[in-house]
């Protein structure tokens, strides 16, 4: 497909002995040690696991909290909670989830690669993710951190009396893990490509991880400068940002949303990426305009710089700057809206099946597409007086993040399952959970909208009574949730051992990383393909062959 | 980027991942552009805070730019120029293959590295003595005196993350100096000694706007 | 471009001259009373002219692969970005009188310095 005349044609459903898993030995040391990206991915997605079901069991908590209004936790602990959970599914999960785990397995896979550019950069990157997490998780039970995800000051700086700066010294780690990532993936799409593989050869999903990349390198290290000042500040009771002194804390708010704005698109674009590969694959269609949606995630990642301040609209900025960001905010819903156009267009008149990935790639569009639309609303400045730190703005990041990013991390993860270990996955499992997690989140997240624009504040421990019907809603979808999310742990665990032999291709996909074995050996490919078609050369076919 | 193999003499390989020695050369240089692409933001975060305090506080960054050591700053300003010279001078001879003359250039840039932190030591401890160290031993007096603190905590954040990057420069040229000495460069193989060199320029770059935000802000005034 | 004696490139020792004549000129205008920040402006523009030697001669810049000079770019642009839009809030923004606050607002530190 992608890639026509890919030499060593895949010998079929025989399991490739010598595969990435099994060469260079089975140790812990080998692993530790690894420079093989795939391995690093394995690492990363384990890793990532655990912090996700961290910053999940912090959201059962909160929702258990909301369910009856004074709460059963103290206002201090609620603070505490909200705070974890944030700083751990915004720095630990949804950031590094789909390039440092997908990604990373993928992209080298993709072009025709043995590996990324720089192999040890890649494996510091992971240790400095994982010596972030154990920092973090430190910072936690020590005591914790009751500034929220955002750190404002003068809070965080003069007042709060939570464990501040080791949380600091926590993100600012995972930040230069995030900048090394960003890296390797620039240098390795402009330098290490397959003969062949020209810019509108490569698949959307490594186009989607380089307007990633774009971000990571040039918005993380503005975060970096930004706690370190903040960390200064609270260290020496002097700085900046404290207006007793003179200092600006909007100063911060303009720093920290130079990159926590375009850190949102680090953790939606490699979605599209993934939804991208997955839709075309299960509508048995080229992905139409592939160049509108390639140039739109570039589009994404540069316009994604220009919107910060609507974060800030009722924080004390001039209104002349409020205008000029909510119009600016406005522009930035057009390239995602010609994505969701484009993926509508391939599912049209597609033969289309569905399958566990095609399931959460379309709850991902709709979703997303809520999600994105509830953003114009908070886009406008009237508007956004009206439902500032209120539970529609909650509501409106997690239908982007949970609803989006996580159904597309989900997704992909389904798809390249049988790549990245050699066996399927049992399919109506999968299909059981991706409803329940489709269902369950618009259970939790869709009251949240109503109960914001009521007047419900967001981060409070507590709320009027009359609330109370929408938040046992939303707590009760939480647990169907929770069930959606526990559930693939244990079929996929189980397909470890028992899952039918995958093969090489078994959805009959175009792409070079199917043309290799599953799992594919060390360096990827015998012979280094060579590439003569663009992606997504699908043809409407009955079914993919059975294996 | 200093994922370059250490090549023997005559014919380096480059690392599994590569297919040519070119490409490996090409990627390393390439990905320290891109990290120094970073690297402007780094500073440039801080840049801005700078910006806020002059544009806000003018007469209070100038006072307290008239604290600051000018002769200090001024040597230390041709110092860095200086190892930038060297810097290049040591590319230049690795890329002819002369290992003495790469040997020599490096020790002196790493030498006129350390000059430049001895002087910031101290100019530093001048500094403490004077009680122009915020949030430790800080103490002025008149009516810019809490702008003078911020300027100096802008200053001593400024110049102190400035001195871990001309301190990991040195580390690193060092070791280049000692693997020169050993004879691992050659005019087909110096990838190293060339990326490096781009660092240690981009560190020079810094001072360069650093110097007269800090020692030359306010000196035509009274 | 190499003198056989030295081995060292005439142009880096005219760079290198270069800048030390400007470190010279920068140091001395500073001490020239100019009206409002432009002697901060003109040390600056000096600065700027450093930088661009540094990077056209001693990094080899101009002479670099055009993805290169694409990398060193896209960092200047990004950081104009950042303090372009910063602007348009700190340009307009009309700090309000606090009032009658008891705490420190931070209104007269800034007019103690102007
Ligand atoms: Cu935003």
């Amino acid at each position: 497909m992608t890639t026509a005349t890919v030499t060593g044609k895949p010998e079929e459903p025989v399991v490739a002995t010598k595969n990435y898993l099994t060469e260079g030995g089975v140790t812990l040391r080998s692993w530790l040690l690894t420079r093989d990206h795939k391995r690093i991915a394995i690492l990363y997605t384990l890793s990532i696991t655990f912090f996700f079901f961290v910053g999940g069991a912090a959201a059962t908590l909160i929702r258990l909290n909301l369910v009856t209004p004074p709460g059963i936790f103290t206002p201090d602990i609620y603070n505490r909670l909200f705070t974890l959970h944030g700083v751990i599914m915004v720095w630990f999960f949804l950031i590094p989830s789909i390039p440092n785990t997908m990604g990373n397995f993928l992209i080298p896979l993709m072009i025709g690669a043995k590996d990324l550019a720089f192999p040890r950069l890649n494996l510091l990157s992971w240790y400095l993710y994982v010596g972030a997490g154990f920092l973090a998780l430190f910072a936690i039970l020590i005591g914790g951190v009751d500034t929220g995800w955002t750190f404002y000051t003068p809070f965080s700086s003069l007042y709060s009396n939570g464990y501040v700066v080791l949380a600091l010294a926590a993100v600012l780690a995972v930040g230069f893990s995030s900048i090394l990532t960003g890296l390797n993936f620039i240098v390795t799409t402009h330098r290490m490509r397959a003969p062949g593989m020209t810019w509108y050869r490569l698949p959307v999903f490594v186009w989607s991880n380089y307007a990633t990349s774009v971000i990571m390198v040039l918005a993380t290290p503005v975060l970096a400068i930004t706690l370190i000042l903040v960390a200064a500040e609270r260290l020496l009771k002097v700085g900046i940002f404290d207006p007793a002194l003179g200092g600006d804390p909007l100063l911060f708010q303009h720093l920290f949303w130079f990159y926590s704005h375009p850190a949102v698109y680090i953790m939606i674009l490699p979605g599209f990426g993934v939804i991208s590969e997955i839709v075309p694959c299960f509508a048995r269609k080229p992905l139409f305009g592939y160049k509108f949606v390639v140039w739109s995630s570039i589009a994404i990642s540069v316009i994604g710089f220009f919107v910060w301040a609507h974060h800030m609209f009722v924080a004390g900025i001039s209104l002349y700057a409020g205008l000029v960001f909510s119009l600016l905010s406005y522009v930035i819903a057009v390239p995602s809206a010609i994505k969701v156009f484009n993926w509508t267009a391939t599912l049209h008149k597609g033969w289309i099946s569905f399958d566990a990935p095609m399931l959460y790639a379309l709850g991902f569009i709709g979703l997303f597409t809520i999600g994105g639309l509830t953003g114009l609303f908070v886009a406008n400045l009237a508007f956004d007086v009206h439902v500032t730190d209120t539970y529609f703005v909650v509501a409106h990041f997690h239908y982007i993040m949970v609803g989006g990013m996580v159904s597309a991390y989900f997704g992909g993860l389904h798809y390249w399952w049988p790549k990245v270990t050699g066996r399927l996955y049992p399919e109506w499992w999968a299909r059981i959970a991706a409803l329940l997690i489709f269902f369950g989140f618009n259970l939790t997240f869709f009251p949240q909208f109503i109960l914001g624009y009521l007047g419900m504040e967001r981060r409070y421990y507590s709320y009027p009574p009359e609330f109370q019907a929408w938040n046992i809603f939303s707590s009760a979808g939480a647990s169907v949730l929770a069930v959606g999310y526990a559930l693939p742990f244990f079929y996929l665990g189980w397909s470890l051992f028992r899952g039918k032999r995958a093969g090489a291709n078994p959805w009959a996909a175009t792409g070079l990383e199917w043309q290799t074995p599953s799992p594919p050996p060390t360096h990827n490919f015998d012979r280094t393909p060579t590439v003569t078609r663009p992606p997504y050369q699908y043809r409407p076919e009955p079914e993919p062959q059975d294996v | 980027m200093s994922d370059a193999a250490p090549a023997s003499q005559s014919a380096p390989q480059p690392e599994p991942q590569y297919a040519t020695v070119e490409q490996q050369a090409e990627a390393a240089s390439f990905g320290m552009w891109v990290f120094l692409a970073t690297e402007v933001l780094f500073f440039g975060g801080m840049l801005l805070a700078y910006t806020w305090l002059r544009a806000n506080h003018p007469d209070g960054v100038a006072e307290a730019g008239r604290h600051t050591t000018v002769v200090i700053g001024s040597v230390n300003t041709l110092v860095l120029l200086t190892s930038s010279f060297t810097m290049a001078w040591a590319v230049h001879a690795a890329e002819h293959g002369r290992q003495k003359a790469l040997t020599r250039l490096l020790s002196a840039t790493a030498l006129l590295g350390l000059l430049f932190l001895g002087l910031k030591g101290y100019e530093y401890h001048g500094e403490w003595t004077e009680h122009l160290v915020p949030g430790l031993n800080f103490h002025q007096d008149g009516p810019h005196a809490r702008t003078i603190e911020l300027f100096y905590f802008l200053y001593f954040l400024l110049t102190g993350l400035h001195g871990i990057h001309v301190t990991i420069g040195i580390v690193l040229i060092a070791l280049l100096a000692v693997r020169a000495r050993r004879g691992a460069f050659s005019a087909r193989y110096y990838t190293p000694v060339e990326v490096t060199g781009l660092y240690w320029h981009f560190v020079d770059i810094v001072w360069i706007f650093l110097y007269p935000l800090i020692y030359l802000v306010g000196r035509s005034g009274p | 471009m190499t003198t056989r004696t030295t081995g060292l490139p005439r142009s880096y020792l005219f760079t290198w001259a270069a800048l030390v004549g400007l470190l010279a000129a920068t140091m001395a205008l500073a001490y020239v009373p100019m009206p409002g920040p432009l002697n901060l402006v003109l040390a600056l523009g000096i600065s700027a002219v450093k930088a661009l030697l540094v990077l056209a001669l001693f990094m080899k810049l101009f002479r670099a692969p055009a993805l290169t000079r694409a990398a060193a770019a896209a960092g200047l642009f990004w950081l104009a970005v950042l303090f372009a839009l910063s602007a348009t809030d700190y340009l307009t923004r009309k700090v309000e009188p606090a009032g009658d606050l008891s705490a420190p607002t931070g209104r007269e530190y800034q007019q103690g310095d102007r």
